[in-house]
Order: structure tokens, then sequence, then C-alpha cells
């Protein structure tokens, strides 16, 4: 290629992302820029299907049926959300399979908050509400995007996500005002989710390595500090409301600001836990590679039907 | 001369940039790229978009409303999938 028909290249680029446009699967684009996303929305893709692992953990031992339909549905969705994201990130040119096994071979992330367990139902309760409560706010900042598909996968996961933060806000409602011991379990799981919950949003915005770069594509809407201000903000009364206590000495409402002051985050435990020594890294990768070997017999039965239906229509 | 039909091809357009591609109608044409300059000169007279997806119409597979009575009914009975079920007090806004 030229070296003016490169710039020319560039400067289209440049001119769509300055304008809000959206960056198409054909158009050109930088290839930092296409590892960014495809790193980004495989990341996304990742933290989906692996979210599914603490909860899926719940259903058999949900405590009533009606309690078990909701988490299957809540779970199933997850399931879709990955597979929006898989799509949209294939339109990059890599497939699922490609990435799955970035995944496999501890070269591809997912959230790190997926690396805790989930131990009493009130978990449940505390992962909807706080889990995908942050991951709500994440996303409803990425439908602006700049990458197209991206940004369309997020709008559709949006509309789902409601559902999510309520059923798990309502089950931390009920058991707040049971019993001393279910509302002990409640701020137990509030104990436990609060702070992998503000880490959800990465690094701080100065140390974040891919921020600056990402924000300047439009890739990245709202910075990491500006996304977890904004959770803390409309988590906090949401606590207040049904009667439990945030884990945080620090928190304090600051006047000045209308906002959130917070304590710090404990980035020794976020660096072990996105470096592979959480609680349950190793479980849930393990699972996940069992699962896919498990169902090989599946997919080579049905690879053999299709051969054989091929034959047939030849034969015929 | 020939009386052969030329096969039918579904249009779809992006009418701009961010959004989905859209069914917007059929036309016949020889193959793919003739499909393509066909829906370029049907469709997008007024610069109604900047991408156009053909696809030859005996590949797409479709789903009829009353084809399977058990294809759709879950999504009615599972109210559950919905946020308004549950019920939050009113001090929670927009969750
Ligand atoms: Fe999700
Ligand atoms: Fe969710």
């Amino acid at each position: 290629m030229s070296e003016s028909n490169q710039e020319h290249l560039q400067a289209t680029f440049d001119a769509r992302v300055a304008a809000e446009s959206r960056i198409e699967p054909r158009d050109w684009m930088p290839d930092d820029f296409r590892k960014s996303v495809l790193r980004q929305m495989s990341q996304h893709a990742h933290s989906e299907v692996i979210g599914m692992q603490p909860e899926g953990n719940w259903i058999t031992r949900a405590p009533t049926l009606h309690r078990k339909t909701i988490l299957m549905a809540k779970v199933q969705d997850e399931a879709g959300h990955g597979l929006y994201l898989y799509s949209a990130a294939e339109t990059l040119g890599t497939s699922r399979d490609d990435m799955i096994a970035a995944l496999h071979a501890g070269k591809a992330k997912y959230a790190s908050i997926f690396n805790y367990p989930s131990l009493t139902w009130a978990d449940i309760g505390a992962i909807g509400w706080l889990v995908d409560g942050a991951a709500i706010v994440n996303q409803v900042s990425l439908q602006r995007t700049s990458y197209g598909p991206y940004a369309r996968a997020m709008v559709r996961i949006c509309k789902e996500e409601s559902f999510h933060q309520r059923q798990g806000y309502q089950i931390m409602m009920v058991l707040a005002r049971g019993s001393e011991e279910q509302k002990a379990m409640a701020q137990d799981a509030l104990n436990r989710w609060w702070w992998p919950s503000l880490m959800m949003f990465g690094p701080h915005d100065a140390e974040s390595a891919h921020s600056a770069k990402s924000m300047q594509w439009k890739l990245k809407r709202e910075s990491n500090d500006t996304l977890r201000q904004r959770f803390v903000d409309q988590t906090i009364p949401q606590a207040e409301l049904i009667g439990l206590t945030v884990p945080d000495p620090d928190l304090k409402w600051n006047e000045e600001r209308g906002a959130y002051d917070f304590g710090e985050i404990d980035w020794e435990e976020f660096m072990q836990v996105i470096s592979g020594n959480g609680p349950c890294n190793k479980q849930r990768l393990d699972h996940h590679i069992a699962a896919k070997e498990n169902g090989q017999w599946v997919r080579d039965a049905m690879a053999a039907y299709e051969e054989k239906r091929r034959a047939r229509r030849e034969a015929a | 001369m020939s009386n052969r039909e030329l096969p039918l091809f579904e249009v779809f357009v992006r009418s701009k940039r961010g959004l989905d591609h859209r069914h917007v109608g059929s036309l016949h044409a020889e193959d793919h790229e003739q499909a393509l300059e066909y829906a370029r000169d049907v469709y997008l007279r007024r610069s109604e978009g900047v991408s156009i997806w053909v696809v030859k119409s005996e590949d797409v597979v479709a789903s009829q409303e009353d084809d399977v009575e058990t294809f759709y009914e879950p999504m009615e009975e599972k109210t559950y999938r919905h946020a308004m079920e549950y019920e939050l007090p009113p001090e929670i806004k927009n969750m």
C-alpha cells in the first residue's frame, strides 16, 4: 500500500471516530484498534460464559421452584450474551474456536469477579444486584462504543439485564426483611461481593494500560473511575433502603462533589486474582474445558449425521 | 429466446453506520454481483444506505408464526423473564 493511500485510510478512520460514527467490519481500521476491540470483545464474551458458573452452582439448590426457574432463565440469558459477543467478535475474522482456545491456554482473560465462590443463596442475590449492576453501568456506556457490531450487541444485552439486577435485588430484599439469620446471610454476601464488584471497573484511570488509547478511539466512552463512581452512587441508597451496610469504613457522602467518597480498593488482591491466584480461577477454567470435552461426542455425532445425509443426497 | 427466470435475491440495507442491515425487499438478478448493482439502482437511488447485503432467497430458511405452537409459547408462559415481574419499593428508580 502506498504511503499516501495509508494516510488517506487513517484519515477516514479518524474522521469517522471523531464524527461519532461507527466503524463497521469491512472498514479499514488500524491494526492495534482491531486488536483492542477483539481483546475487549473476547474478554467480555468469556466473562458472560464463565459468569454462568457461580450462579449455576445454585440452580439445583434454589429455595423454591419459582426461584429455580428464574435463576435458570437468568443463566440462560448469560449464555446468550456470550453468543452475541462471540459473533460480534467473529466479524473481525477470528473464529469462536480460536477465542476459546486462547481462553483455555490462559492467553485470554475474563472478569476477575467470577473467580470468587458463591457460598450461600444470598450470593445469588448479591451477584444479580451488584455484579450485574456493575456490568450494566459499563454496558450502558458501551452502547456508544465506536465498533458497530459491539455497540449493537450491547444494546441487545442491556435490554435483558434489567431483569437480572431486579431479581437479584429482590432476593436480597426478601432476605434482609427475613429472620435474623437471613439478614446476616444477606449482609455476609454483600460484604464478600462489594469490593470485587468495584474491581470490575478495572484499575484507576492513571494505571490502566489500555484506557487512554481506547478512550481516544471511543472504544471506551467513559473512564474506569467515572463508571465506578456512578455505580457506587446508585448502589449505596439501594443498600440503605433494605438495611444493609456496605463494608467500607471510609464511605461518606461528599456534599461538595455530590457523590460518595469511598475507600481504596485492595489492588494487590485484584492483581492476584487477575493473574490466576483467585479462590476459583483453576476451578472455573477446568470446568469450562471439561464441559467442552464432555460435549465432544455430541459434536461428533452431529458431524457424522451430516456426513451421512450428504452422502445419501449425493447417491440419490 | 430464453424464458428462464432470474433467481430471486433478498436485499438488506444498512441505512447508516452503526445500524443493523434491514430487509428492504427483493429483486431478480443473474448472480450476486448483479444483484448488488440492481439493489443499488432499485433501493438506493437517494442515498438510503451505506452498505447492501444480497442473499439468495432460496437460502433463507424461515419460521412461521403458526408453524410450531411450542416455538413461541414458552415466552408467554415465562413472565419471570421480564424485569417488571419483580416488584421493588418505589424508592428504587431505574433498575
Ligand atoms: Fe450478561
Ligand atoms: Fe446479566
